[in-house]
C-alpha cells in the first residue's frame, strides 16, 4: 500500500482547516466521540453548525485566535492508499513551516477563495511548490458557495493563475484547478450536485488516481551509511554490514560500487531486510549491505554505483530559506547537515534575496533573516555527497545547524 | 464514501521508522525506549530489533510502574525483556510518593497517571538517557499532529509547541546542550490500524487484555471501567461481569473497557475500522479537558 504526502497552504480564513475536517468527515474517517466533541465546541462558539475546522486546529492558542500556527498531520486512509497531510499556516511570517510541510510532498494543494481570488500568499505557495519541486500541485478554488458557484469566476481565477505560472521563470509543475465548497462538500471527495458546469473528478477523485512513478528509481543510486553493524557473535562473527536507507536510485547484488570519502571500490554480496535476503533495494527502502571486500566505510559514507558518482563538493552554491530568528552571519561557521553526513560550513557570500510574492530579485538586500528565501555560496571543511537538487532532490538537499543554538536554521537546495 | 477495510501494511512506514531507529542510535550517547507494554511500544521493540539485526538491540527499556498496571501488561513485560534478552530498568511511581515529591490523588477519579511524569523525569535524570523513545503517534490526539520526531525537552522535560525545529525531509537534528534531552517519536506517522495491521503482519504476541475477556467492571460517564483495588468507587456504582477488551493499555484506574467479542487480530482490526470511538476516546485522563494532552505535554508527559 502506497503513501501519499499533501501539504496544504492557504491564506488566514480561506478555509483550509474546514477542507480538511470536510475531506476527513466524507472519508468516515471521525469518530462519534471526536465528532460529538465538535458539536459541543461549535456550539460553545455560538456556532449554528458543525465547525470542521476545529477537527485540525490543534493547540490552545491556535484554538484562541482562530488560526494555525504550526505544522500538523493528518492522517486518512481510503482502501486504495494512505494519506499524509501537513497542514501548515498560510501566514507571512510562517514561510519556515510552509517550506517544512512542503518538504516531504508529493503533492501541494493551494486553496484561493473564490470571492478574493490571487492573493500575495498564493504567489508565496506558488513559489515554494516550484522551489521544493512538488510534482503534482492541485488548486482548489474554494467558497464556490459565496459567488453563486459561477463558472465565469471560476475560469477567471484560472486564467489568474497560469499568468502567475508563465509569468515565473521555473518551470511549473503539473497543475490541476477544481472548484470547491468545503463548508457544503462540493466536490470535495464526492461531485457537486451544485456545480455541475464542471464534469471533472472531485478534490478526492483526484488525488485517488495520482501514479507514483517512482521516479526515485529512475535516479542515480544513492546509499547513505547510518552505521557499521558488527555484532561479533558466534553465529555472525565475522558479520559487517551497512545499515542505512536508500536515498535514490536502486542496488542490486553484484553491483559495483564505491564509497565516499575513501574512493574505495567493492562489490555488494547481499542485501538484507532482518532476516530476509534481498536481490535489490530501492529508494525508501531501509536494509542493510554487504560488500565482497573490507573497505573503508563507516557512518556518513555514502556508496553510489561506479557508473554514476556523486559531485564531490566543498564550494557549494545554493538556494536556502533562512529559518531562525537570528539572522545569517556570514563568515560564522555553521553545521552542514546533508543526509546524515555533517560538516562545518561559513557562508562565504549571500548572492541575492528573492520576493517570493513578486520572484524579482531585491537588489538592496544584503542580509537573510527568518523566512527569507535567497540565493548563497557556502564553503565546507569536508566535502559532501551531493547531487543538484533539480536533478536528484533526495540528494541534493541540506539543513544548517547553529552550533551554538543548535537550531535547525536553514535549509538548502544544492544548484 | 464508506472506507472498506484496509487490511495491507504500508511498508514505507518501516522504512522510516528504522531509519529513525538508526539515527537515534547513532546521534545520542544514552538513548532508552520508554516502554509501557502496550501496542505501541511493543512494536518499538520489534522495529528495533529488526533495525539493528544481525547485532542486538542497543537501547535499555525504562519503565515507570506506577503500579496500577494490569498484572497481564507486567507478566507480558517480562516474557518480552527475557524472549529478546533485552535490558531492562523499572522505576516505581510509588518511591516517588515515599520521597514526598509527588502526593497520591483521592477522590474517585483519582489515577497515578500524572504522577508518573515526575518518575519519568527523574529516571531520565538518574539513568543520564539523552534521548528516549516512545510509542507516541500523531494522530491520536490533536496536540500531539504537531508533534516533531526529534522533539527536543529542556531539563525540566518540557515541550515548547512554538520552538520546535523545523525537520526537512528525514533529516533529523539531535543535537542538544547538556541536560536536555529528546523525546523520539518513531512511528509518528502511523495511524492506530497501520499498528495493528502490522502486529498482524509481523506476528507479534501482544497482552492478553487487548483480547475479549470476562471481566468485572463498573459503568462510570457512559465509560466502563475494570473494577480493581486501585479504583475508588461509590455505593451505587455496582460492579457486574461482562465480555471486554481494551484498545489502550495505561493504567488500571484511567483505561476504559470496551464490550467487545473480538478475541482474534482480525477481528479487532474489523472492530476498530467499524469504531465509534476514537482510541484515546477510551482514555480517562484526556478527558479531564479539552486540552488535557497540551498541558501534560508541556510538564514532560511522554
Amino acid at each position: 500500500m502506497e503513501v501519499l504526502h499533501i501539504t496544504t497552504s492557504g491564506s488566514v480564513d480561506d478555509g483550509k482547516s474546514t477542507l480538511i475536517g470536510r475531506l476527513l468527515y466524507d472519508t468516515n474517517s471521525i469518530p462519534q466521540d471526536k465528532m460529538e466533541a465538535l458539536h459541543a465546541a461549535s456550539k460553545r462558539k455560538g456556532l449554528d453548525f458543525t465547525d470542521l475546522s476545529l477537527l485540525t486546529d490543534g493547540l490552545v492558542a491556535e484554538r484562541e485566535q482562530g488560526i494555525t500556527i504550526d505544522v500538523a498531520h493528518i492522517y486518512f486512509s481510503t482502501p486504495n492508499r494512505k494519506y499524509i497531510i501537513a497542514d501548515t499556516p498560510g501566514h507571512i511570517e510562517y514561510t519556515r513551516n510552509m517550506v517544512t510541510g512542503a518538504s516531504t510532498a508529493q503533492v501541494s494543494l493551494i486553496l484561493i477563495d473564490a470571492r478574493k481570488g490571487i492573493v500575495e500568499q498564493t504567489y508565496r505557495h506558488f513559489f515554494i511548490a516550484a522551489l521544493l519541486r512538488i510534482p503534482y500541485l492541485v488548486v482548489c478554488v474554494n467558497k464556490m458557495d459565496l459567488v453563486e458557484y459561477d463558472e465565469a469566476r471560476f475560469n477567471q481565477i484560472v486564467e489568474d493563475f497560469q499568468q502567475l505560472v508563465k509569468s515565473a521563470s521555473f518551470q511549473a509543475p503539473s497543475i490541476k484547478f477544481i472548484p470547491i465548497s468545503s463548508l457544503y462538500g462540493e466536490n470535495v471527495a464526492g461531485r457537486s450536485g451544485k456545480i455541475n458546469w464542471y464534469k471533472d473528478q472531485s478534490l478526492l477523485e483526484y488525488l485517488e488516481q495520482i501514479t507514483f512513478d517512482h521516479a526515485d528509481s529512475s535516479h542515480p543510486a544513492r546509499f547513505p551509511v547510518q552505521s557499521v553493524i558488527r555484532p561479533m557473535t558466534k553465529a555472525f562473527h565475522d558479520f559487517r554490514g551497512f545499515a542505512g536507507k536508500v536515498a535514490s536510485g536502486h542496488f542490486n547484488i553484484g553491483d559495483e560500487v564505491i564509497s565516499l570519502p575513501s574512493q574505495q571500490k567493492s562489490k555488494i554480496k547481499t542485501i538484507e531486510q532482518f532476516e530476509t535476503q534481498l536481490s535489490i533495494a530501492s529508494a525508501r527502502e531501509s536494509v542493510v549491505i554487504t560488500l565482497e571486500d573490507e573497505i573503508d566505510t563507516s557512518r556518513g559514507s555514502m556508496l553510489s554505483k561506479t557508473d554514476n558518482v556523486p559531485n564531490l563538493l566543498k564550494e557549494i552554491t545554493a538556494q536556502v530559506c533562512w529559518m531562525d530568528q537570528q539572522k545569517l552571519v556570514p563568515g560564522k561557521a555553521y553545521l552542514l547537515q546533508h543526509g546524515i553526513n555533517r560538516v562545518k560550513a561559513k557562508v562565504q557570500q549571500i548572492q541575492h534575496v528573492i520576493d517570493v510574492t513578486s520572484n524579482k530579485i531585491l537588489e538592496d538586500k544584503k542580509e537573510m533573516g527568518l523566512n527569507d528565501i535567497g540565493k548563497i555560496t557556502l564553503k565546507t571543511a569536508q566535502p559532501i555527497f551531493a547531487d543538484s537538487y533539480h536533478l536528484n532532490p533526495a540528494n541534493g538537499a541540506f539543513i544548517l545547524v547553529d552550533e551554538f543554538s543548535n537550531a535547525t536554521v536553514a535549509v538548502g537546495f544544492v544548484e | 464514501m464508506t472506507n472498506k477495510i484496509q487490511w495491507e501494511f504500508p511498508q514505507a512506514l518501516e522504512d522510516e521508522a528504522i531509519y529513525i531507529l538508526r539515527e537515534t542510535a547513532a546521534q545520542f550517547e544514552k538513548p532508552a525506549i520508554l516502554f509501557s507494554g502496550g501496542k505501541d511500544s511493543i512494536t518499538i521493540v520489534r522495529l528495533a530489533q529488526k533495525a539493528f539485526y544481525p547485532g542486538k538491540v542497543p537501547f535499555p527499556l525504562l519503565h515507570i510502574d506506577t503500579g496500577h498496571n494490569f498484572p497481564e501488561t507486567i507478566e507480558y513485560r517480562d516474557w518480552l525483556v527475557n524472549k529478546l534478552g533485552l535490558d531492562l530498568i523499572v522505576r516505581n511511581v510509588q518511591d516517588s510518593i515515599n520521597q514526598g515529591k509527588v502526593q497520591e490523588e483521592t477522590g474517585k477519579y483519582a489515577s497515578r497517571n500524572a504522577l508518573q511524569t515526575v518518575t519519568l523525569l527523574d529516571g531520565i535524570e538518574e539513568m543520564k538517557y539523552d534521548a528516549c523513545i516512545g510509542g507516541a503517534r500523531r494522530d491520536e490526539e490533536k496536540a500531539r499532529a504537531k508533534e516533531r520526531i526529534f522533539s527536543v525537552r529542556d531539563e525540566f522535560g518540557q515541550w515548547n509547541a512554538k520552538m520546535q525545529r523545523p525537520e526537512l525531509f528525514d533529516m533529523l537534528n539531535g543535537k542538544i546542550h547538556l541536560g536536555e534531552n529528546v523525546r523520539v517519536f518513531p512511528i509518528s506517522n502511523w495511524t492506530e490500524l497501520d499498528v495493528w495491521n502490522y502486529i498482524r503482519r509481523e506476528n507479534l504476541r501482544i497482552p492478553s487484555i487487548y483480547f475479549s475477556h470476562e471481566r468485572e467492571i463498573i459503568e462510570r460517564d457512559g465509560m466502563y471501567w475494570p473494577t480493581s483495588p486501585f479504583l475508588n468507587t461509590s455505593e451505587d456504582e455496582k460492579p457486574f461481569m461482562q465480555k471486554v477488551r481494551f484498545r489502550t493499555v495505561g493504567d488500571m484506574t484511567c483505561t476504559a473497557a470496551v464490550i467487545s467479542e473480538a478475541d482474534k487480530l482480525e477481528d479487532i482490526i474489523s472492530e476498530i475500522m467499524e469504531a465509534k470511538i476514537s482510541e484515546r476516546g477510551a482514555r480517562i485522563d484526556d478527558k479531564r479537558s479539552e486540552a488535557a494532552m497540551e498541558k501534560r505535554k508541556q510538564a514532560g508527559y511522554f
